[in-house]
């Protein structure tokens, strides 16, 4: 019988789990930055050019831009099916959860083409304002921002409605009570009370959407049909369209590097403060 | 109990919003009846013909049946690495456990971008080596959604995990349980429908992955979000919206069921 020592004995259990993301994620990971030094050849000249490049600066600013529009736009309607969710009647309850939780389950790529069957210039709403009179030509709706921004806000909205909800979840009834009670109006109760009760949720949401969105890829890849192209789909096309390995490995490194800091940024937001 | 209910504006607004949510699923339902071969509305003629492309078109079932193959391999995978992880947190507590908690989720929290350059990278090289497990094959694709979706089983796992009672297990090991023992007889039991739950998850999210998948194959391993991928870049396939209006249903049913459940549950 094999005697293992102690303190090595947790690691049968770990192990084979830390091995693979070391070999097949970590490992692969430090490749892609050797790329971002090495291609097409040694130095720093990768980043350089991506941090002063106007052309790849232009798309850093779409990402930063979009990604701010469409967090405004999931968190505030993410905030109302939120409210309904959690403090409707109990139909109302049901009804909002279905709209919610089946677009959670479809695909992006599916929820994306639907996006287009809507809004392109055959689609179902170009039609039906054309066989109405109103129009004359289509409008277009997609292959543009406005489309990228539609279905990344609607692919986003579920992402913001969860630490919402369960922000309002935790909102004391009591507190409530005792505005009504002290003759606060129903206005007031939300602006005053409510929403400031369920800020953290908020803010959670907020963040969560934005980490989200940076990276972004197949959305904006469809509804802005290479017109608008954003950060993730400047490295997909530096990989296999117009090959600059070295350049997209280091947009690689700066996203991620970014998205680091953001996302500490949430855990200090989300851990509890009771250090002072 | 709730007291104050949302007023009338904020139902009627909210009601907008759900019917947004809606919408783009149930504008696909009227496009995949279309008897012609572009995207567009039936004008008076239904047609089933792009369903018909579905079960009978050759590169439609090799990609469904891939995808399934995929998934099954790449859920199991996954389940089982996440599930002898988790039990390794839970069962020695060991020091740095927040640390390899974190290694363990970064392919969650990482962009994907990111991870789809990192696993390109990794199966390219590996194709260097041999043509088995490498770029653009079935089993370089089972890997890298092996990666993606390890974070979910570790999550799901670890929370099932956080229910049992240490006491059951101290019990075990007083009595002389071994590691096998105490693992396989005792915990593992206790959390089996955590551990299906996260087979179930892992599953769906490798069948329906779509950003790695781009970036690593091109031809020979084709899944079923890869075939619909470069159907919406081209000339759209209206057969797209015939396997979208499969998926949604079989999602609808699904979500809709258990409502109807936990509503029949609870009275």
């Amino acid at each position: 019988m094999l005697r293992i020592r102690p303190f090595l004995r947790p690691m049968i259990l770990l192990a084979p789990l830390l091995m693979f993301l070391g070999l097949a994620y970590v490992l692969p990971f430090a490749g892609v930055v050797g790329w971002s030094v090495t291609l097409p050849e040694p130095g720093v000249q990768n980043y350089s050019a991506a941090l002063s490049d106007p052309l790849i600066l232009s798309v850093f600013w779409r990402t930063l831009r979009i990604c701010a529009i469409v967090t405004v736009i999931s968190v505030t309607m993410g905030y109302m099916l939120a409210l309904l969710w959690v403090r409707g009647s109990p139909l109302v309850r049901t009804l909002t959860e279905l709209c919610i939780l089946i677009p959670f389950w479809i695909s992006v790529l599916t929820r994306a083409f639907g996006w287009l069957a809507l809004l392109s210039s055959r689609g179902l709403l170009n039609s039906w304002l054309e066989g109405l009179g109103i129009i004359d030509d289509p409008l277009r709706l997609v292959r543009n921002e406005f489309g990228v921004i539609v279905g990344m806000a609607h692919f986003m909205i579920p992402f913001a409605v969860f630490p919402i909800a369960s922000a309002m979840r935790s909102v004391d009834e009591r507190v409530l009570m005792a505005a009504r009670g002290m003759g606060a109006s129903r206005t007031r109760i939300f602006t005053r009370v409510f929403v400031p009760m369920t800020a953290t949720g908020i803010m959670g949401a907020a963040l969560l959407v934005f980490v989200f969105a940076i990276g972004f890829f197949i959305t904006p890849a469809i509804l802005g049909g290479g017109r608008s192209v954003m950060v993730a789909e400047l490295i997909y096309l530096r990989i296999f369209q117009s090959p600059d390995w070295g350049l997209a490995a280091a947009v690689s490194v700066i996203l991620m590097v970014a998205i680091s800091a953001l996302l500490a940024l949430l855990l200090k937001q989300l851990s509890p403060k009771d250090a002072k | 109990m709730i007291h104050l209910r949302p007023g009338r504006l904020a139902t009627f607004v909210a009601i907008l919003i759900g019917i947004f949510m809606l919408l783009p699923l149930l504008a696909v339902v009227p496009v995949s009846f279309t008897p012609k071969r572009f995207l567009s509305l039936p004008d008076g003629e239904l047609s089933l013909r792009h369903y018909r492309t579905l079960i009978e078109d050759r590169d439609w079932i090799v990609g469904i049946w891939l995808s399934l193959r995929i998934g099954v391999l790449s859920a199991g995978l996954a389940t089982a690495l996440a599930t002898f992880f988790s039990l390794g947190i839970w069962m020695f507590r060991p020091r740095f456990a927040g640390l390899l908690m974190g290694i363990a989720l970064l392919p969650m929290v990482a962009p994907p971008v990111v991870s789809a350059l990192t696993l390109y990278f990794f199966l390219i090289t590996l194709a260097g080596y041999n043509d088995i497990v490498a770029y653009d094959t079935m089993l370089g694709v089972v890997l890298a959604h092996t990666v993606m979706i390890l974070p979910f089983a570790v999550v799901l796992v670890s929370v099932s995990l956080a229910r049992v009672d240490r006491r059951m297990d101290m019990a075990a090991r007083a009595m002389g349980a071994g590691l096998g023992a105490r693992v396989f007889r005792v915990i593992l039991p206790n959390i089996k429908f955590g551990v299906i739950a996260s087979f179930f998850l892992t599953f769906v999210l490798s069948w329906e992955e779509i950003a790695v998948t781009i970036f690593i194959t091109s031809v020979e391993a084709v899944t079923l979000p890869r075939l619909m991928w470069q159907g919406l870049r081209d000339n759209i396939d209206p057969a797209i919206a015939a396997i979208s209006v499969v998926l949604i249903v079989i999602v609808a049913a699904a979500v809709v069921g258990r409502a109807v459940w936990t509503a029949a549950r609870e009275r």
